[in-house]
Formats: C-alpha cells, sequence, structure tokens
C-alpha cells in the first residue's frame, strides 16, 4: 500500500492510524479533538510505545509538516520561541560590523517561531517535556493557548498563521503543572494486548511466519510477566526482536517454552537490556527446571 | 445531564476544571463523537483526565453515571439483524443456557460479568464460562447473546458497551498496592526540589550574556546551587507480623535503589534500638551500632522507615521490652534520637490506615512521629513525599 497516492482530493483530516502505525480508537479519538479544536494533546505511557512516532505518523497521514523540538535537561522554554544571540553582536560590534544595527539579524528562530510561519497547519512534536526543568511547561503557557508570542528585542508580536497541532510526550519523569495540563488533551498510552500486538507487527513485518509470530508473541508476554524485572521489553524492543530472528531464520519450535534445552530465549539481548535482568531470569528457568524434574 | 456529570465527577475526587469541562463542550459542538458513547467515553477521558493515575476513577464515575443512558445510542448488539440473531441464538445455544440467559436481566447480567471478571484469574479462550473470545458465554467477543457485552480491545465498527466496566486502569489508582513503576513516579516527588534555595554560584553563561546585553560592562549573575540528588536513609522493618508485607517492602526498596543516587538502607526488627544492620543474613554478627548511624550521616538525609509498627507497646516503651534481646534504653528514646538528627523523616506502614487507631503500638509510635505515618500505597506515599519535601 502506497500512501503518497491518494485517490481522494480533500485533505484528510482524520487520524485513523496509518499504514505503520496502529492507533487505537481511543487515541484516534483523542488526536482527532486535539486536531479538530487546534488544542495540545499530551501523550504518555511506557518508553517504547510509540509516543515520538505518533507525531510523525499524524504529520504523514494529514499530509503536514513536520517540526520536532526535543527537550534536554538544560533546554529552556525561550529556546522554543527564539534566541537573542547577543554573543554575536557583541563580537560584531567590535569588528564595525554593519550588521549590528539591526538587532533582528541577531534573532535566531525557535522550532515554535518556525511553526507559527508555515503556509499550512503544521504539526509540532515537542517530545519529552519532564526533561526540562519544573518551571518550563508554565512559560510555554501563553503561547500554547493563545498561540502567539512576543519579541522584545524587535518589539513584534508573532501570531500562528494556523495553529500548529502540537504533540507533546512525557515519560513522568516529573509532574507538569495543572494550569499546563489543563490546556492539553491527554492520552496515555496502555500497552498493547496481544491483538494489538499482532496487528502492530504485521505493519511492520507483513508475511511474517504465523507460527513464528505466535510462537515468539507467547515468549514476549511470557518474559513480560516475570515478576522484578527492571526494565520490561516493550513494542519497540519486540519489533527489533523479531527482525533479529527474521534476519536469523530461527525455527518457531526454538522458541516453544516447553524445550528445556534453550535456557534463554534466542536473541534475549534484544528484549532484556540488563544484565541483573538477565541473570534473574536465567534464575528463575533454572528453577523450574528442577521443579519439572 | 452534562452538567451533572460534571459535578459527579468533582464529587469523585476529580479536579475537572471549568475549561476543561468547556474544552468537552466545544469538542462535542464540532461534531467529535456523535453517534458512539465509546468515542464519547474516550473524548471526556482526553479532555478531562490529566493523569493515568485516574483513569479508574473516572471509569467509575462514569459507569455510575451513564448506567442504562447507553439505550440512547441504541442497545448493545443493534447493528446486527434480529433474525439473524435469533437464528444464531438458536443454533448455538442449548434450551437449557438459553432460558439461563433470558433469565438474566441487564443488570444481572453485568454483575454476573463483575462477578467473573474478578474471578477470573488469566487469559482465557474459547468454554463456556469465563471470559474470552471466541466462547458460548454471553460475555466476550464474538459471543451471540443478544445483550452480550465485548470485553477485549479491538473495536471494529460494532458499539461495544462498557469498555470503562474493565477497569482496566486499575492498578494505578492511589488507594490499591504498588508495583515499583507507580512507586518511583511517586518517589520522583522528592527529585524535584533538588535546584532550590539562595542564589549562591556563580552563572557563567547568564553573566556573559547578560554582560554582552551591558554594552560590554560586566554584569553578574548567581544562580541557586544544584544539589545533585536527594539523600534517603532506609530503615525496613523484618520478619515477624512484617511476612504478610514483604512484597509490599521490596518493591518500595527496589523502586528506591533505582531512583535516589544516595539511599543508604538498614533493617531493624519491630523498634529501632541501638544496632540495625544491613544484611539479614548477618544480622546477629554485624550489627551496625544506630549512634553511629546518626553520626555519620548527615542531617540532610531524609528518613524513611518501614513497618507495621505493630507489635506489644512494651516494645517501644519500657528498657528490656525488645522481644530479641535486652536492650538498655527504650525504642522510644532510640526513635527519638533518630528523629532530633533527623529532621525530615516518615514512617511508612504497610498496615491499612482503618485499622491504625485500633493498635495501640500503632498509636504510640504514630505520636512519636508527630503523625507523620502514611499508609504504604501510592496515595500514602505521595503525602508522604510532600512532607519531606
Amino acid at each position: 500500500m502506497s500512501d503518497t497516492s491518494r485517490p481522494d482530493q480533500h485533505p484528510v483530516t482524520r487520524f485513523t492510524g496509518t499504514d505503520r502505525y496502529i492507533a487505537t480508537e481511543d487515541l484516534s479519538t483523542a488526536v482527532n479533538a486535539a486536531v479538530t479544536l487546534g488544542r495540545p494533546i499530551l501523550i504518555k505511557g511506557e518508553p517504547g510505545t510509540g509516543k515520538t512516532q505518533l507525531a510523525e505518523e499524524i504529520a504523514r497521514s494529514l499530509e503536514r509538516p513536520l517540526l520536532q523540538w526535543h527537550i534536554k535537561s538544560t533546554t529552556k522554554a525561550q529556546q522554543g520561541l527564539y534566541e537573542y544571540d547577543a554573543v554575536a553582536r557583541l563580537r560584531d560590534s567590535q569588528l564595525g560590523d554593519v550588521r549590528v544595527h539591526d538587532i533582528g539579524n541577531y534573532i535566531i528562530k525557535g522550532p515554535m517561531w518556525e511553526a507559527f510561519e508555515q503556509d499550512q497547519q503544521p504539526v509540532l512534536l515537542i517530545d519529552e517535556i519532564d526533561k526540562a526543568d519544573i518551571e518550563f511547561p508554565n512559560d510555554l503557557l501563553r503561547e500554547l493557548d493563545r498561540m502567539e508570542f512576543y519579541v522584545y528585542e524587535t518589539h513584534q508580536t508573532i501570531v500562528a498563521r494556523h495553529r500548529p497541532i502540537i504533540v507533546i510526550t512525557s515519560n513522568n519523569e516529573k509532574e507538569l503543572p495543572d494550569a499546563f495540563l489543563r490546556r492539553c488533551f491527554f492520552h496515555y498510552i496502555r500497552f498493547p494486548d496481544a491483538a494489538t500486538m499482532t496487528a502492530i507487527v504485521d505493519v511492520h513485518y507483513p508475511g511474517l511466519k504465523q507460527e513464528l509470530l505466535k510462537a515468539a508473541l507467547e515468549t514476549f508476554y511470557r518474559l513480560r510477566e516475570v515478576p522484578g524485572l527492571k526494565k520490561k521489553p516493550s513494542t519497540s524492543e519486540l519489533l527489533d526482536w523479531l527482525k533479529l530472528l527474521l534476519a536469523e531464520d530461527i525455527a518457531p519450535e526454538t522458541l516453544r517454552s516447553d524445550d528445556r534445552r534453550t535456557v534463554l530465549p534466542p536473541m534475549h539481548g534484544a528484549l532484556l537490556k540488563n544484565e541483573q535482568d538477565i541473570h534473574l531470569f536465567e534464575r528463575l528457568i533454572f528453577l523450574h527446571q528442577r521443579e519439572g524434574r | 445531564m452534562l452538567i451533572e456529570f460534571f459535578y459527579q465527577l468533582r464529587k469523585g475526587g476529580l479536579k475537572v476544571s471549568l475549561t476543561e469541562f468547556l474544552t468537552l463542550l466545544e469538542a462535542l459542538k464540532q461534531g467529535l463523537a456523535q453517534f458512539s458513547i465509546d468515542e464519547f467515553y474516550y473524548l471526556a477521558r482526553a479532555c478531562l483526565v490529566k493523569d493515568e493515575a485516574l483513569y479508574d476513577r473516572f471509569d467509575r464515575v462514569f459507569a455510575a453515571h451513564f448506567k442504562g443512558i447507553e439505550q440512547v445510542f441504541g442497545p448493545p448488539g443493534a447493528a446486527i439483524p434480529d433474525d439473524w440473531l435469533r437464528q444464531q441464538f438458536e443454533r448455538i445455544f442449548s434450551d437449557e443456557e438459553k432460558a439461563l440467559m433470558q433469565a438474566m436481566n441487564w443488570d444481572e447480567l453485568m454483575d454476573t460479568l463483575r462477578k467473573r471478571l474478578e474471578e477470573q484469574k488469566e487469559e482465557h479462550h474459547g468454554g463456556n464460562k469465563w471470559i474470552g473470545t471466541g466462547g458460548t458465554s454471553p460475555f466476550g467477543q464474538g459471543g451471540y447473546n443478544p445483550a452480550g457485552v465485548r470485553i477485549g480491545s479491538r473495536g471494529g465498527q460494532r458499539s461495544a458497551v462498557k469498555v470503562w466496566d474493565q477497569r482496566e486502569y486499575r492498578n494505578f489508582d492511589d488507594s490499591v498496592e504498588l508495583g515499583t513503576r507507580n512507586l518511583k513516579v511517586a518517589l520522583r516527588r522528592l527529585r524535584r526540589f533538588a535546584r532550590q534555595g539562595a542564589a549562591d554560584e556563580l552563572d557563567l553563561p547568564g553573566t556573559i550574556d547578560s554582560t554582552a546585553r551591558n554594552a560590554g560592562y560586566l554584569e553578574i549573575k548567581m544562580v541557586p546551587e544544584r544539589h545533585n540528588a536527594t539523600k534517603v536513609l532506609l530503615f525496613l522493618d523484618v520478619g515477624g507480623s512484617m511476612d504478610d508485607h514483604v512484597r509490599a517492602c521490596e518493591e518500595l526498596f527496589s523502586a528506591a535503589k533505582s531512583e535516589f543516587k544516595h539511599l543508604e538502607h538498614f533493617y531493624f526488627h519491630n523498634c529501632v534500638y541501638e544496632g540495625v544492620w544491613k544484611d539479614n543474613r548477618r544480622r546477629h554478627t554485624e550489627k551496625t551500632p544506630l549512634m553511629d548511624v546518626l553520626h555519620k550521616y548527615p542531617a540532610d538525609y531524609k528518613l524513611i522507615l518501614a513497618g507495621d509498627a505493630t507489635m506489644s507497646p512494651y516494645e517501644i516503651t519500657y528498657a528490656g521490652g525488645s522481644v530479641e534481646h535486652f536492650n538498655e534504653e527504650t525504642g522510644a528514646t532510640w526513635m527519638q534520637r533518630l528523629l532530633a538528627t533527623y529532621p525530615k523523616a516518615i514512617w511508612l506502614n504497610p498496615e491499612p490506615e482503618q485499622r491504625w487507631t485500633h493498635t495501640p503500638s500503632i498509636r504510640i509510635l504514630s505520636e512519636l512521629m508527630e503523625q507523620r505515618m502514611f499508609p504504604l500505597t501510592l496515595g500514602g506515599l505521595e503525602r508522604g513525599m510532600r512532607e519531606l519535601s
């Protein structure tokens, strides 16, 4: 299925997932509400459940430009709007550069400004907002609400030509302020159940042998059930693992649980990322083997 | 109708604001979620609930408020023609089963369903009692009972009733016992206070920036010192009546361990006395005098005690009251020393809060802690963390 040659001429306005992204009904409802009302949507969920990818897929399916703003612990809200490069101006003034007379030459646009200037409604991804300082979301309240901001240096007000679709992701490392939350739609991506997971795997690896997939999913969910794992494997890890299984052409029988000779599932490095977890799992298998005897 | 729902939500403990409610109304006006109650449910949740810990509470209020309302949107399974349904019904179920099912009305059906949901421990496909896919039970995906209820998450085209009644977000509610992930989220509360205080450090980029703005005249900027991590001293009660709560304590311990860089832990039994230990296997040989602990770790450590505080009151208030050895000074004295050294302290108790008043030793310790005793649940932990920070 090709996504570029759509038969209908009307621009797509509803998001229902794409050929490589499975959106559950609740997720698409939330996204469509955010798109229709032009309000930001906040996405939370376990790592590896496709939070960041969601923005890309919204942009792709609605055919909108995508702007990304990745947040780090040092990111300031102001950087999303613009930055005034005072040091460059100071240097230029000492060198006698004529550019120094226009302060606008030293204003560097941030991703939000870029998004406000787009000709058609863009998708703006604010990724991992919880990494930033606790005050970060508060500093963006007015900008997200009114979709406008004021540039002090040049005394101009930048107003969004089209309210961008803002997708914000969070890993829940910090709590977000209520005032901020009130302005967003919220969706928590639940870990997909087996049926959804089959659909997800299907769009990534169409034509995967059914029995291999079934055996792999069983192993995967059993692994997730192991109590005390530090990092439970997530969707993206499952997809990586399947890729390895395919590349190595592992037979589904090798994955079967009753095979006692295989201590760990093959290529387990893709699923268990922590040495303690691998150790724990080995011990559990050892115990099971002893019980079974 | 919706105004009533709004107040129900607020009464149910969800802090829904007026703006959020207006957003929902606006969304409805824009024609989102017109034809399906499922969609309405998802939309309302996205608008009104901003914390996955509250999903369960929302589900409960929603279920209570919209009970019976789904008829407005059409009865369950209305998309299937009646004739076909009856045919299938005749074919699939025995007379006995049919009689049984017809005897149940909607409420009974829901009640039975709820009971089964509680009974069911593992995933199930096929069969005729449990909930699962492809069964003959009235409950479950692919069942043919006219009043059947879909349990499962793939929506398809049909209107599915009562997704919220599954209460999938059950384990996130903050009055429920914890998993480590939930615990970590709660413990993270302590993290945010890591960068506060007086501005006593030179802000180099800030100084350069303001100097440049100031046309080259030096202008110094200061910022508060950055505390790299919260320091925590964790005391865990082991053995005896604590055996019932091992899991909760293990979870607390493993969550705390991964969350705090500076975490020191010690074990004690029932009440803190002159000696604590780090390894339960060598508890009798390698005890650390509590005095050493008090001297070694400075007062900026935050003290968390975890224990059920359930014992005989003598163990706290009398010298020699300990069940394991002869203690020269009372447990209460040692508790007071601990609290004098560490002003930021809480006690987390895995016993349910309602039972506290009936146990004298809990009352005594709670008084010693100046009421800073919290239940070992997500909600309790959050309250505790607020106290500590």
